[in-house]
């Protein structure tokens, strides 16, 4: 649970001067980020931009090449409390190659708050809390195979909350999702500000989730070019689908770029 | 139950059944993380060690076990390290391991080539009191990993990078997996054999999660699938002269054939039951508005 009382100052995600390849590629040109408790930070940009890499060596997925990691004032090497936090990564689906029902699934996001793998009765409680959340509580004995895209994702975020963490990581949880499980994410993500919970996502375009997002670092071939108020959609560019293709100049690329 | 008199019919029995336990208990998680065919390359690499037990005049079961464990750990070392070739690399691991075996029968002096056709597609009946011991001590080493560690071992094969970060040791498990599987498929050789180990780790799973919805209802019910072929195949063959490896094989692709064609009716009526309460939403709606024949004329 959420601490309550402590100061908005924490910085709960810390990536100094990182720097990443994939193959030769440089993907992290020297980021710095800094997430503080309490925040809802989006991170944007375009495909390629090193968003969702930035995330993921955030939480030990990509090795950096450079620069450093600090999750809750610990250095990533030493971080050992995976309980407080709660990882929604890229998928299009949440099944694997065996048959599994939605209870299933996100009962293995509880596993790092239990001992040996054993689930007691508030774990299990949690387990179900978590897929009330996501508005699945009719279909938690299902198996996910049967779900629409939208629903994946809804599974994906249950199992994220299932561990009651304090900070929540989702890389591109609003893509290929149908508008009624949309609205259900962001109601869902709402509650969890409110009570609290500091938010990193990786987005596309903020869509539904705009108005929760205190921060937007938006960044361009592995650097961050802005990081400050989330830049407001205006006019055509706030229209669902909107394609922004027409060129900017380079002094104004903070409400540019994010939906392309 | 004559059959049940004879007692190298009852060691044959123990073994088969103990086989078909195992065998899809390590097989669901194979399956699971879309290795099916995991246990055929182990398999490959145990002929190696079977080779060497010969050469070298020890037991070929422990030597098999050891040889295969070892392949299994670097077939492992692979997936972390060598992502962009690795399938050229398991590749020469499996043929690399299926010719040192062939090659090392051949030099030594007490195998033949009937050794290795037992070895290959198995001999239930040439089990012995020894051999049951170390049959059941690896099974039950099987059974407590699988078991034991099944909720990990879900997430782990689940989505591995999403259980990283739960904070559980990804790698170990996967090691765990790996060298299971390898413990499997040397239970599983004197059985059906290295060349057909790897479809009783994986057909009766495929089979089961024709009819099933959850992990653990595929998990009992391919458990019970693997038993009950691996008996009946046991049971034919001592009636009937057939081989029992092919026979059990046999035996789990009809019921997979039996349960697939079984499944199709009732996944359609699970559809239309599905429908049907959808049908009962929308409904819902237009009864705020007027009633449809207040409209008609």
């Amino acid at each position: 649970m959420p601490e309550t009382g402590s100061t908005t100052t924490d910085p709960v995600i810390a990536l100094r001067g990182a720097t990443a390849t994939l193959g030769a590629r440089p993907v992290l040109r020297g980021i710095d980020l800094t997430v503080h408790r309490g925040e809802v930070a989006a991170l944007l940009g375009a495909n390629g931009s090193g968003k969702s890499t930035a995330v993921r060596s955030a939480i030990g997925q990509v090795p950096l090449t450079g620069g450093s990691v600090e999750l809750f004032g610990t250095p990533l090497r030493r971080f050992r409390d995976w309980a407080r936090i709660g990882y929604v990564p890229q998928r299009t689906t949440a099944a694997g190659g065996v048959p599994a029902t939605i209870r299933e699934v996100v009962a293995s996001g509880r596993l790092s708050r239990t001992k040996l793998g054993l689930l007691r009765r508030a774990d299990r409680a949690a387990v179900d809390r978590a897929i009330g959340l996501v508005g699945l509580a009719d279909r938690a004995g299902d198996s996910v195979d049967a779900l629409s895209g939208g629903q994946h994702q809804r599974v994906l975020i249950a199992r994220a909350l299932a561990a009651e963490p304090e900070l929540l990581i989702m890389d591109e949880p609003m893509a290929g999702v149908d508008l009624a499980s949309q609205e259900i994410l962001a109601a869902t993500l709402r509650d969890q500000v409110e009570a609290g919970t500091t938010v990193l996502l990786v987005l596309h375009e903020l869509g539904p989730l705009e108005p929760l997002i205190d921060r937007a670092i938006v960044l361009r071939d592995g650097c961050v070019m802005h990081d400050g108020p989330p830049p407001k959609a205006l006019g055509q560019h706030a229209l669902p689908g909107h394609d922004h293709v027409h060129p900017h100049a380079a002094s104004e690329p903070v409400r540019t770029g994010l939906l392309s | 139950m004559e059959f049940l008199d004879p007692p190298f019919m009852q060691r044959a029995l123990l073994a088969a059944v103990l086989v078909g336990v195992i065998a899809p208990a390590v097989g669901i998680y194979l399956v699971q993380r879309r290795q099916a065919l995991m246990g055929d390359g182990i398999g490959h690499i145990a002929m190696t060690g079977v080779g060497l037990g010969f050469l070298l005049s020890t037991s070929p079961v422990w030597m098999a076990t050891a040889v295969a464990v070892a392949g299994a750990v670097v077939m492992e070392l692979i997936r972390w390290y060598g992502r962009t070739r690795g399938d050229i690399a398991l590749a020469m691991l499996f043929y690399g391991g299926m010719a040192g075996g062939v090659m090392l029968i051949h030099l030594s002096d007490t195998g033949s080539n009937a050794n290795l056709t037992s070895y290959l597609f198995g001999s239930l009946s040439t089990v012995s009191s020894e051999d049951i011991t170390s049959i059941c001590v690896l099974a039950a080493f099987v059974l407590l990993v699988t078991l034991g560690l099944r909720r990990q071992l879900f997430a782990v094969s689940q989505d591995e990078e999403f259980a990283r970060v739960t904070g559980l040791p990804v790698r170990a498990l996967n090691l765990l997996v790996a060298v299971t599987a390898a413990v499997t498929v040397t239970v599983a050789m004197r059985v059906v054999g290295l060349l057909l180990v790897s479809a009783l780790m994986v057909v009766p799973v495929a089979a089961a999660q024709q009819i099933t919805r959850s992990f653990k209802v595929t998990f009992v019910l391919s458990v019970v699938i693997g038993t009950a072929v691996t008996l009946a195949g046991t049971v034919t063959s001592y009636y009937q002269d057939v081989p029992p490896g092919a026979t059990i094989v046999l035996l789990a692709i009809a019921v997979f054939v039996a349960l697939t064609l079984l499944a199709t009716p009732l996944a359609r009526s699970r559809a239309r039951r599905s429908e049907a309460a959808s049908e009962e939403c929308t409904l819902e709606v237009p009864a705020s508005r007027p009633a449809p024949d207040s409209l008609r004329v």
